[in-house]
């Protein structure tokens, strides 16, 4: 989508709610259409043989091939109207090759077995002309074949068999609930997203894949007409990697304290009456005096500053150069890994890379490589132990096999690393948040994620937030705004003096993490519990046109 | 499907409309090719090929409108989208902000932004101009990594009433970041062209070397309020923020930084210095883009800072008649007017002060001033007595482009530039601007 329809929606007050416009995401479909299976397994296989023999036969030592159906759904509504119901399918092969040590990748829509033997001929053809300016070879990891194998999200109701109806109704029960409470603006959306990935590799694996994820959002605005000042306050939804069952939760999945929090169900119309409460106190809240704070950050905010200071670094292309003249490098560099001594955080900081965790946007069986997923340390005891690898890239860190982080958003695109699901593990002692707030002279308690921006080697970070609480004396003393937090991320980390314990722990995520030339947006989740970081340094972001 | 001229749209989207049996019908056609070639670490890393094409069929009943898309372009499915778009129409509920389809409009000439050099580019061009560029950064003993992608597409629209609207385009986008071996150096270009025999990769790739070997041994000043320039690369991350903020919906509605208090706007208002003028022009010779929206409407030339002075706001054509005022669509690229001093030039006539390659992260603080917070990047300077002094560590800003713009202190000479965060051009001047505030200091290279 255009960067200029992003911006527009943002002044809506979609906030960093992305809606992607519909040609480029899909062919618009009758919602009925979703509900049939696709093509048959069997003639995927004819299919990808086709793309694998014929990329083999024009030179090709490696080829992969993705035959991809995407499925995606989006309710979007404004106070109590319906904005767009968009239904959208994607269907193509996507064929990636080594011929000549260099890699080669073409695309095409057209699923007939000619157009999948024209595409695979084109990618040879694009790796050979390549590989005049190369002089390194593509080196892979090993990769064993699994033959024929499936794997699927652990979803109770897949969103696509939801009338769109009951959808519509939710979300303008929603609005109607945050114009009640004197709202003059509601955003709200519904996103469902179902990959129907067959992957099929010269290795001999042969893996069909059906992931499903969610995500229902909302923002409500509130405006005082004699200041002309407007506050928002955004869902304390997350995206996941779960079916409908996300939208019907029971009192165990409610985290009580100064706002109700959701724990592997959310519930919707809960939030938004808390939501339209919290904008009238934002609206009156003292501006905060920039200075020193100790920070508690909830996981509703704690996952988008994993996300960009943990995650990103520690992804291996950032850190080698790949992403050099775009996302950026990392101040995580070999030497530090190497030297196994290097201090990124407290002796509280465990960080773990997982592609298996149920509930979270990054899980699947397999990655868009063909390796099977699994779990490692990134961040142990505070000590950098490990970086997000794939294929080619394993061999540099002195693996003998893929961490399986490879990832394409679509069959067109081709694929190379994403980052895992990247969480901070909860304290070991007990702990609940209560008492680590009780601990604070002059803090800052910290729910739901703001604006965001960190530098291209991921040092230097500055985050918002949705709502933030001032604690003086280990007691929660109102609202604050105007608040945005700015550190280094070794000093910040380093600053990590509590972490609550498992009963606390909360996932959040995103469905765009960009990254990419063509960019690319991969979905992944970050879980942590409510953690202590102490004296950062705060900024007060008012400023008078 | 090859791209296709005025005429081939034509004829394809009068047989389409013949199928309709809807109250109103849209359709549109979109043909595009485009190819990309990726390098890092000196190497060429990913690569592809992309053809695609679209017809997009809009059907409505009365205040009920569908939509639906093929890529299959035979008698047969021409007339299965048609029925397609009028069976969702037919499903969905009435949309009470629907606006009638528009009847025929007055385009102007086309706005010559194809080119056909630019539309023969094939992956051997890609890779002689890697292989130019990397022989540069090798000779230097530096590191590149760098992304070339170029692409030829035609679009077009005919509607029921009698509307038809064509364009086509090619577009060339180069940029490169070049990087010392140690990495304590880092440099940064970037270029895009309608016509490519105006891409001068040679010249970019030494630009962004320079920087990165003149970026070592930066030297860490206090972050505070500064004199910068920022270069066009640098300024269009912000600025194009600032123009897509001024939908006078959003500034009616009383939540854009147009907005006042009492539902009132700040149309006609002075925000910013004197010499800020900044307009879009669909027939600018360095920057052509369509000369239509993509519901139809025409694109002209339409100033939307005139010396300070807000002098309009986009619509859409629901608010534009709620309000009774004329419909002007947002615009596709702007130019902003500048001076006839040059780079060099606002450097030695400042005293002490920052000199800006690029601005990275952009990312909103606060809507209501329009305050953005970013980093500086890929070299960046300290300039004293109107000289570059020594290349200065990476800032963290907090800044308001409105703010910003209202503080100018010179203006160069305007030229096209590429923004690193959203790839759109704009023709923008290299500006000097006062108390730029920077908050605090990264250390990233």
């Amino acid at each position: 989508m255009k960067r200029k329809d992003f911006i527009q929606l943002s002044a809506m007050g979609l906030g960093a709610l992305v809606l992607p416009n519909l040609p480029a995401f899909g062919t618009p479909v009758d919602p009925s259409r979703f509900l049939n299976d696709g093509i048959d397994v069997k003639l995927k296989k004819q299919l990808a043989d086709v793309a694998l023999n014929t990329a083999r036969s024009k030179g090709a030592t490696y080829a992969d091939v993705r035959i991809g159906r995407y499925l995606n759904q989006f309710v979007v509504t404004r106070e109590a109207r319906v904005q767009n119901i968009a239904n959208a399918e994607s269907f193509g092969v996507g064929i990636r090759v080594i011929a000549n040590g260099c890699w080669g990748f073409a695309a095409t829509n057209t699923v007939t077995k000619e157009a999948i033997a024209k595409a695979a001929e084109r990618a040879v053809a694009v790796a050979k002309a390549n590989s005049r300016v190369t002089t390194t070879p593509v080196q892979l990891a090993p990769q064993k074949g699994y033959g024929e194998v499936s794997w699927k999200t652990p979803i109770v109701q897949s969103a696509f068999t939801i009338p769109v109806k009951d959808k519509v109704d939710l979300l303008l029960n929603v609005n109607s609930i945050a114009m009640k409470g004197g709202a003059n603006f509601v955003n709200s959306a519904i996103l469902a997203i179902n990959e129907q990935k067959y992957f099929a590799s010269t290795d001999g694996s042969y893996i069909d894949q059906d992931i499903h994820r969610l995500f229902p959002t909302f923002t409500v605005t509130k405006i005082d007409r004699a200041s002309g000042k407007f506050e928002t306050r955004k869902s304390l939804s997350s995206p996941v990697g779960m079916g409908y069952e996300y939208l019907t939760p029971t009192a165990d999945n409610k985290v009580g304290g100064i706002v109700t929090r959701y724990k592997d169900r959310y519930d919707m119309l809960e939030d938004v009456k808390n939501a339209t409460a919290d904008v009238d106190q934002k609206l009156k809240a003292k501006s905060v005096e920039p200075g020193k704070y100790d920070l508690v950050l909830d996981p509703s905010h704690l996952w988008l500053t994993i996300h960009e200071s943990v995650a990103h670094p520690t992804e291996l292309d950032r850190v080698l150069g790949y992403e050099a003249n775009y996302a950026g490098t990392s101040f995580l560099t070999l030497d530090k890994w190497k030297s196994r001594n290097f201090q990124f955080g407290s002796k509280l900081v465990n960080v773990v890379a997982d592609k298996l965790q149920p509930g979270s946007l990054g899980a699947v069986g397999y990655d868009d490589e063909g390796v099977q997923c699994g779990q490692w340390d990134l961040i142990k005891d505070g000590v950098l132990v490990n970086y997000q690898a794939i294929r080619d890239q394993a061999h540099i860190i002195g693996l003998d096999h893929s961490q399986g982080c490879c990832y394409a958003q679509s069959w067109a695109d081709v694929q190379f690393q994403r980052m895992p699901n990247v969480s901070l593990q909860p304290g070991k002692e007990k702990l609940s948040v209560d008492d680590m707030i009780k601990n604070v002279e002059k803090g800052i308690y910290i729910i739901g994620d703001g604006s965001f921006s960190i530098d291209q080697q991921r040092y230097n970070f500055q985050f918002g937030g949705q709502t933030f609480y001032e604690i003086k004396d280990g007691k929660i003393a109102g609202m604050l705004k105007d608040v945005a937090y700015q550190a280094n991320t070794q000093e910040f980390w380093n600053s990590c003096t509590a972490i609550a314990d498992k009963s606390d722990y909360r996932l959040g995520g995103a469905f765009n993490d960009g990254k990419g030339q063509p960019g690319q947006s991969n979905a992944v989740s970050h879980g942590s519990s409510t953690t202590r970081f102490n004296g950062v340094n705060v900024i007060n972001t008012a400023r008078k046109i | 499907m090859p791209i296709l001229t005025k005429e081939a749209a034509q004829a394809l989207l009068k047989k389409v409309l013949a199928y309709s049996k809807a109250d109103e019908c849209e359709v549109s056609i979109y043909s595009g090719d485009s190819g990309n070639v990726r390098y890092a670490r000196n190497e060429v890393s990913t690569s592809g090929a992309n053809s695609k094409s679209m017809l997009v069929v809009s059907s409505a009943f009365g205040k009920k409108l569908g939509t639906a898309t093929i890529n299959e372009f035979d008698d047969a499915s021409l007339e299965k989208v048609v029925r397609r778009a009028e069976e969702l129409a037919r499903l969905a509920p009435e949309n009470p902000e629907y606006m009638p389809i528009l009847g025929p409009q007055q385009y102007g000439e086309a706005s010559g932004g194809y080119n056909k050099d630019t539309a023969a580019i094939d992956p051997a061009f890609r890779a002689d101009a890697v292989a130019k560029s990397l022989t540069i950064t090798k000779q230097n003993k530096l590191v590149a990594a760098g992304f070339l992608e170029n692409s030829v597409a035609s679009s077009a629209m005919m509607n029921s009433k009698g509307l038809f609207a064509y364009n086509s385009s090619t577009e060339i986008n180069f940029s490169i970041t070049v990087r010392s071996e140690d990495g304590t150096g880092s440099g940064y270009a970037s270029k895009a062209y309608n016509d490519v025999s105006k891409l001068d990769v040679s010249k970019d790739t030494s630009i962004a070397s320079q920087k990165a070997t003149g970026s070592k041994g930066a030297k860490a000043i206090e972050p505070g309020k500064y004199t910068v320039i920022l270069e066009p690369a640098a300024a269009i991350v912000l600025i194009e923020q600032l123009i897509g903020s001024m939908d006078a919906r959003s500034a009616e509605e009383g939540r854009s930084f147009l907005s006042k208090a009492g539902g009132k706007t700040k149309l006609g208002e002075k925000l910013m210095d004197d010499q800020v003028t900044i307009y879009s022009d669909p027939w600018h010779p360095d920057m052509p883009t369509s000369c239509y929206n993509n519901d139809g409407r025409p694109q002209e030339k339409i100033t939307w800072i005139e010396k300070g002075t807000v002098k309009n706001m986009y619509y859409s054509r629901y608010w534009a008649q709620k309000d009774n005022v004329k419909a002007i669509p947002s615009p596709d690229a702007f130019i902003m007017e500048g001076g006839t001093a040059s780079l060099e030039d606002l450097i030695k006539s400042t005293e002490k002060g920052i000199l800006v390659t690029r601005l990275w992260y952009i990312r909103p603080v606060d809507p209501q001033t329009l305050l953005f917070t970013g980093l500086t990047r890929d070299g960046t300077f300290y300039i004293e007595n109107g000289v570059i002094k020594h290349p200065v560590k990476n800032f963290r800003f907090n800044e308001s482009p409105v703010i910003m713009l209202n503080n100018v202190e010179a203006l160069g000479r305007p030229e096209r530039a590429v923004s690193g965060e959203s790839n759109q051009s704009a023709i923008l001047p290299p500006m000097k601007l006062r108390d730029f505030t920077f908050t605090s200091l990264s250390d990233a290279i």
